[in-house]
């Protein structure tokens, strides 16, 4: 049987019924067209489904999406506001800290909680800080200069 | 593909126990389904009912008390990484749930839930086994207590009994002189244990004589494991690097591991052999400090 499911996603509410097996990354990508979040490994390990739940980056694919009912979303869509690109994402852009790009939502989505929660993180920290993200293309070391330089303070709004 | 079944979020931990007693075998407990939805994916379980009790915030604390410290069940994994009283007197779990999966999965997966889990080569038992934690169990039929040890029944099975659910966990305060440490092998920092080892020392006053002392194993038998012979071999002594030396291999005979796609039987008694001595070592300088 269906449940009523509540969910701000990005700033908008949304009502909707699931099927209490449905994920969150379902609803994000399947119910609410927000296909921004990736569906990889499906179990946990790859981190592309990051988004960020109540403050907290969290795998969608391993959340029961009735268990975030009344909770507040952030997906890789809402990182922009407007045309104006988060701060995050510009560095990303000018480090080119992508390739094929499957990793790459779920590895702004941490790199934002992450740097929510800490500003100012060293080398170490931005390691720890996106270990449960996989890039397969293995471009670590372009996300970790790009993060590094948010971290510097070089991706200040206006600037 | 996770099967269908029906969804049942109780609003208070009363409502938990009757809903939990009330369906039985035919229900799972679910806290943050960090390692039970995996189960479910995998067609490993199908439960008709799903009782989440996430949102039960009763259940979501970390208190000092005159005893020590309790924690609640329903505690995220991130909450104690993160919090200041568990980093200043049992920094030993803070170091654990740093190496526990990802940030992710910290952030929403909670301590009981891993350790209703039953998964052998968990992170935490082996540490709350060193650092004798109990755990408050209740049900209709109101509270009991149990040694953390021996939770552990089998493979993915705890000592929980119909309509019973985990929801505390008690660290008493460590002796003076008492000092805890833990690490796991694996390949990748944050996967889970290839074999974890966990030692808690207490010397005596001024003779260094060791007084107390647990050695706990994760990954190394169908549940988290004390090496009690291996104890034995340092208790009541004064610790020598020879005597570190013949902990470890006790406590490698003692092992039961198996060989899996992590590592072979002979490679897990390898690991325990080394990494007994050097978290005795550890909880050793700790004890000291």
């Amino acid at each position: 049987m269906k449940k009523e499911l509540k969910l701000t996603v990005n700033g908008q509410p949304y009502e909707l019924y699931v099927k209490p097996k449905t994920l969150l990354v379902q609803v994000l990508r399947d119910h609410l067209a927000l296909t921004g979040t990736k569906r990889g490994c499906n179990e946990s390990s790859c981190g592309a489904c990051t988004v960020i739940l109540n403050g907290m980056a969290v795998k969608s694919c391993s959340i029961l999406a009735l268990q975030a009912d009344g909770g507040k979303v952030q997906t890789v869509e809402g990182l922009a506001s407007g045309t104006k690109l988060h701060p995050i994402q510009r560095a990303f852009l000018d480090h080119g800290a992508f390739q094929c790009g499957f990793c790459t939502s779920g590895m702004l989505m941490v790199s934002t909680a992450l740097l929510n929660e800490n500003p100012k993180p060293t080398k170490e920290q931005i390691k720890e800080g996106i270990d449960g993200n996989i890039c397969r293309c293995t471009g670590y070391n372009s996300i970790i200069r790009a993060l590094t330089a948010v971290a510097k303070g070089e991706y200040k709004e206006g600037k | 593909m996770i099967k269908d079944f029906e969804y049942l979020a109780p609003k208070t931990l009363k409502e938990a126990l009757t809903l939990l007693d009330k369906y039985g075998d035919d229900c799972k407990i679910i806290g943050g389904g960090q390692s039970l939805l995996i189960l479910m994916r995998q067609g490993l379980i199908a439960p008709k009912y799903l009782i989440s009790i996430k949102g039960l915030s009763e259940l979501s604390y970390i208190k000092e008390t005159k005893e020590g410290l309790n924690i609640g069940a329903l505690t995220t994994h991130r909450a104690i990484e993160k919090s200041p009283v568990i980093q200043k007197k049992f920094s030993v779990l803070a170091e654990m749930e740093q190496r526990l999966a990802s940030i992710q999965t910290r952030n929403w997966g909670t301590i009981g839930g891993n350790l209703c889990h039953g998964e052998p080569a968990g992170d935490p038992a082996p540490v709350l086994i060193a650092l004798k934690a109990t755990l408050t169990i209740a049900s209709l039929k109101g509270e009991r207590s149990t040694a953390v040890e021996d939770f552990f029944v089998d493979y993915f099975e705890v000592a929980l009994e119909h309509g019973e659910l985990l929801t505390e966990i008690q660290l008493p305060a460590a002796p003076p002189r008492t000092g805890t440490a833990y690490t796991k092998f694996n390949v990748i920092q944050s996967d889970l244990a290839t074999v974890g080892v966990a030692v808690s020392i207490t010397l005596g006053s001024g003779d260094g004589i060791c007084q107390d002392i647990r050695i706990a194993l994760g990954a190394t038998a169908p549940i988290a494991m004390r090496a009690k012979k291996a104890e034995e071999v340092l208790r009541g002594k004064k610790v020598t690097d020879n005597l570190l030396k013949e902990a470890g291999e006790v406590a490698s005979t003692e092992a039961q591991p198996i060989s899996d796609i992590a590592a072979s039987e002979e490679y897990r008694r390898e690991l325990v052999r080394v990494l007994v001595p050097r978290m005795a070592k550890e909880a050793l300088t700790r004890a000291k400090a």
